[in-house]
């Protein structure tokens, strides 16, 4: 048998949590060998990150256990290796690239000083490790390298923070990267340059490149062998051409089906009176315009999809639309009457015709309220919409609604998951019986199944409700499956508005079809065509 | 940086413009001067005397551009017990509590930033159940309690120190030892709560992934995020000891600022009294500056 970079034998690992023991993984199996891309793809709790915090010792012992296995790197098991040994395979041999590049570079230094290190700490003398740390700012593309070195990680977009955590990976000229979601916080645009990125250096280095992820585009761009988990066991490894086409594990196949952008594009009715309409709104912040001239009409039961990269103004717009932030000019008319320059107390009124659901869910529910408080409190404030003898009754409606159970109504957000989170979300936006939802990346932190359960319950309740949806979010193909007209924007400006068809089939912007083209299809044979419109595009 | 320590400048400067009124318009609430300096059985020529002295008998806001004006020149009037100026006095006794402070402070810091971390490092292990206890004493135990038994003990019983006064470093090893002990029980519990929570940071995720070393990650990684909270409860307890640390003061015979304003309020030197307030408000005022600046030293975000 020939022996592979690396390989992972019959790997458990569980963890011992008060609620009892959790097997995080259990008996699994992987390869990966030089110059070759392995994907680990699953959903949260699947168990995909588990082994990569293996091989790296991240896992803290206790509460985690490894129970069974070996982690071999070129044919030693580093699970029996000595400490000392094994942290100087770390960073020297086996590095590291996470997913939240904010959270794991350290606030208080700069991020020479973190480059340097690395080199350091794996015995590189300091003018031969500063040297070198210019030397890899300069290949993974950041602006003007030598005042990066002194600046400070909130001092970088994201998706440049991102470079500089893969150039950090670099330092030492690894056998083996693991990137954990490389790119999931990152724009398309800022996705894909990372992921080429990846693949370049992979080419020139030789390296193995074993890639976290949860998303099929990810593994149609740049995996050689894809490793499908759930539940902590792997179901299926194969090509990701192999896997796509001709999947053999139903969680595979569910996986598969519940990948946004295929389905039927939304055909929108003839236009009648608007709900809304939006003209010349203008937002600043200094000397930068958030918002530049926006305008726009929404139809009483229509979607209208938001897109645009981070930066773009789609937050601000619906900030703005709320009035949680004042726009400096401009009209929004909600049926004639112009919401930017209503008093408070007219305001009042109409806040309940309008809601928001956010994007993150945990973030958003009062953690102490149970799901009854929490919806019935839209009827604290608004009392003329419901008397309270019918609140409860209302909220196993509201629930029943969002495909929750009425016994949910005496939990706690804690409890749920984030897509029951989202639902819950959802029902509380429901309460007041609005007209308009704005959904700011509601979908974007859930799992693909996830996601497409809570996008078919929003078609769902715009078909039997007749409720308007502005759908802010940066995932494409979401959007062609859930959009009447898509609304794209760049730098606070409107770059180009049409039927989600004409956006998707035949866009007339440059931008707009730098944005599709960088979008990632979870077909390989499509992805592999898109790569090249896209370099094309480039070039 | 220059603009945040500037801005911090100001505002401090508000806090003493408004210290300064408030000081000035309360000392004129507890009653006449001149009937509070002068003893009871004092004629009404005497007080009539007094009064044109010090030119009691103008408007209010007269006085007051007066006091400001001296306050300027850090004159405060002579101390009626010492008979020299008031300002000399409380320096004599604020050199004492500073030292004292400084001293106190600097021992506390050190001593519970290493074994805070190394409390935090290995939760429930060996220096971590030293933190609790060391904490729970220093939290229980009235200092004066402590101070008094310490006397007891060391001075008396065993005749290893002196009971009180100064004069030898010996002098100062009981009252800093007394005032050490409940500052360093709650910045280890700061310290290490600080810590455990930087320890479970996903940059520490990343340093070990780099191959970092335990110590530089404990030391170099960890320990500078984890002293931001930390370094606001130093300056706290800082600025609560230069203030004066009135029993440990009082108990030790220490001529420190603390004794002498109780001193100075049972003796009703009033001028002396002014003058330590201004003059500790002053050092808290700086002691806070510091804080400020250390914390963006610290910490770049703070910077920008």
């Amino acid at each position: 048998m020939a022996e592979h970079l690396l390989e992972v034998r019959n790997l458990s690992v569980q963890f011992h949590t008060a609620g009892g023991t959790v097997k995080a993984v259990s008996n699994i199996s992987w390869y990966l060998d030089r110059g070759e891309t392995l994907a680990i793809l699953g959903e949260s709790g699947s168990g995909k990150s588990v082994s990569a915090s293996a091989i790296m010792n991240l896992i803290d012992m206790p509460p985690g256990e490894i129970t069974n296995g070996q982690i071999l790197f070129e044919g030693r098991d580093l699970l029996t290796m000595p400490i000392g040994k094994r942290r100087m395979i770390n960073g020297k041999r086996i590095a590291m690239i996470f997913q939240d590049p904010l959270g794991h570079l350290n606030p208080v230094y700069t991020v020479g000083w973190q480059l340097v290190e690395t080199m350091l700490v794996h015995g590189a003398g300091r003018d031969e490790a500063e040297r070198r740390a210019l030397e890899l700012l300069k290949r993974v593309g950041l602006p003007s390298p030598e005042a990066s070195m002194k600046k400070y990680p909130h001092q970088f977009s994201g998706g440049q923070r991102q470079r500089v955590m893969i150039a950090m990976a670099l330092a030492m000229k690894p056998d083996i990267v693991i990137a954990d979601e490389p790119t999931t916080a990152l724009d398309v645009t800022v996705q894909a340059e990372v992921l080429s990125l990846l693949d370049e250096l992979q080419k020139e280095t030789g390296m193995g490149l074993l890639l976290i992820t949860h998303d099929l585009g990810v593994v149609a761009e740049v995996a050689d062998r894809v490793v499908v988990m759930n539940g902590g066991e792997i179901v299926e490894t194969g090509t990701p051409s192999e896997v796509y086409h001709n999947p053999q594990h139903p969680y595979t196949k569910k996986l598969i089906s519940a990948a946004p952008g295929r389905g039927a594009m939304h055909e929108p009715q003839g236009r009648g009176e608007a709900l809304l309409r939006v003209s010349g709104m203008e937002k600043a912040y200094g000397a930068f315009k958030a918002l530049d001239g926006v305008s726009f009409d929404l139809q009483p039961g229509e979607t209208m999809a938001v897109v645009g990269e981070s930066g773009s103004g789609k937050s601000t717009l619906a900030r703005c639309l709320l009035r949680l932030e004042e726009a400096d000019s401009g009209q929004a008319l909600w049926k004639g009457r112009d919401l930017l320059s209503m008093s408070r107390k007219e305001l009042f009124g109409l806040r309940r015709q309008i809601q928001m659901v956010f994007q993150d869910p945990t973030q958003s529910l009062n953690p102490r309220m149970s799901v009854y408080e929490l919806i019935s409190e839209a009827w604290v404030i608004h009392p003329e919409i419901l008397p309270k003898a019918r609140w409860r009754e209302r909220v196993d409606e509201l629930l029943a609604q969002v495909g929750l159970l009425p016994e949910h109504a005496r939990r706690y957000p804690h409890q749920f998951s984030g897509g029951q989170r989202q639902r819950i979300a959802i029902a509380r936006a429901l309460a007041l019986e609005p007209q308009l939802i704005i959904c700011d990346e509601a979908v974007s932190a859930l799992d693909v199944s996830i996601q497409a359960q809570v996008i078919a319950l929003l078609d769902k309740l715009r078909r039997e409700l007749k409720i308007a949806f502005i759908f802010i979010a940066h995932d494409l193909p979401v959007v062609r499956d859930f959009a009447d007209h898509v609304m794209v924007m760049k730098s606070g400006k409107v770059v180009e508005r049409g039927t989600a068809r004409q956006i998707f089939e035949s866009p007339r912007q440059d931008y707009t079809r730098r944005l599709l083209a960088a979008g990632l299809d979870p077909d390989p044979e499509v992805q592999q065509r898109r790569r090249l419109e896209r370099e094309a595009i480039i070039a | 940086m220059r603009k945040l320590i500037l801005g911090r400048v100001l505002s401090s400067f508000f806090s003493l413009a408004a210290l300064v009124v408030m000081v000035f318009f309360l000392s004129r609430l507890t009653g006449d001067p001149a009937a509070l300096f002068l003893p009871r059985e004092a004629t009404q020529e005497m007080l009539d005397n007094f009064r044109r002295l010090h030119g009691l008998n103008d408007p209010l806001i007269v006085q007051f551009g007066r006091y400001v004006w001296d306050l300027l020149h850090l004159d405060f009037g002579q101390s009626l017990r010492q008979a020299r100026p008031a300002i000399d006095v409380v320096f004599e006794g604020f050199a004492w509590t500073f030292q004292l402070a400084a001293i106190t402070i600097a021992l506390v810091s050190i001593a519970a930033i290493v074994i805070g971390s190394l409390a935090a490092f290995r939760p429930g292990g060996i220096f971590d159940r030293f933190a609790s206890v060391v904490s729970l004493i220093g939290a229980s135990a009235p200092d004066f309690w402590v101070a008094i038994v310490a006397i007891v003990v060391f001075a008396v019983n065993f005749a290893w120190l002196p009971t009180s006064g100064t004069g030898t470093v010996w002098h100062w090893i009981l009252p800093v030892a007394v005032l050490f002990i409940r500052p360093f029980g709650l910045i280890l519990q700061i310290v290490r709560g600080s810590m455990i929570q930087s320890f479970g940071s996903l940059y520490v995720k990343t340093a070990r992934a780099k191959g970092v070393g335990n110590t530089s990650i404990i030391f170099v990684h960890t320990l500078r995020n984890a002293m931001l909270p930390v370094i606001t409860v130093i300056g706290d307890q800082a600025a609560a000891m230069l203030n004066g640390a009135v029993i440990i003061e009082t108990i030790f015979g220490f001529p420190g600022v603390g004794k002498l304003m109780i001193d100075s309020i049972l003796q009703r030197d009033f001028n002396v009294v002014l003058a330590a307030i201004m003059v500790t408000a002053l050092a808290i005022f700086v002691m806070n500056l510091l804080i400020d600046i250390a914390y963006a030293i610290l910490d770049p975000r703070v910077r920008t």
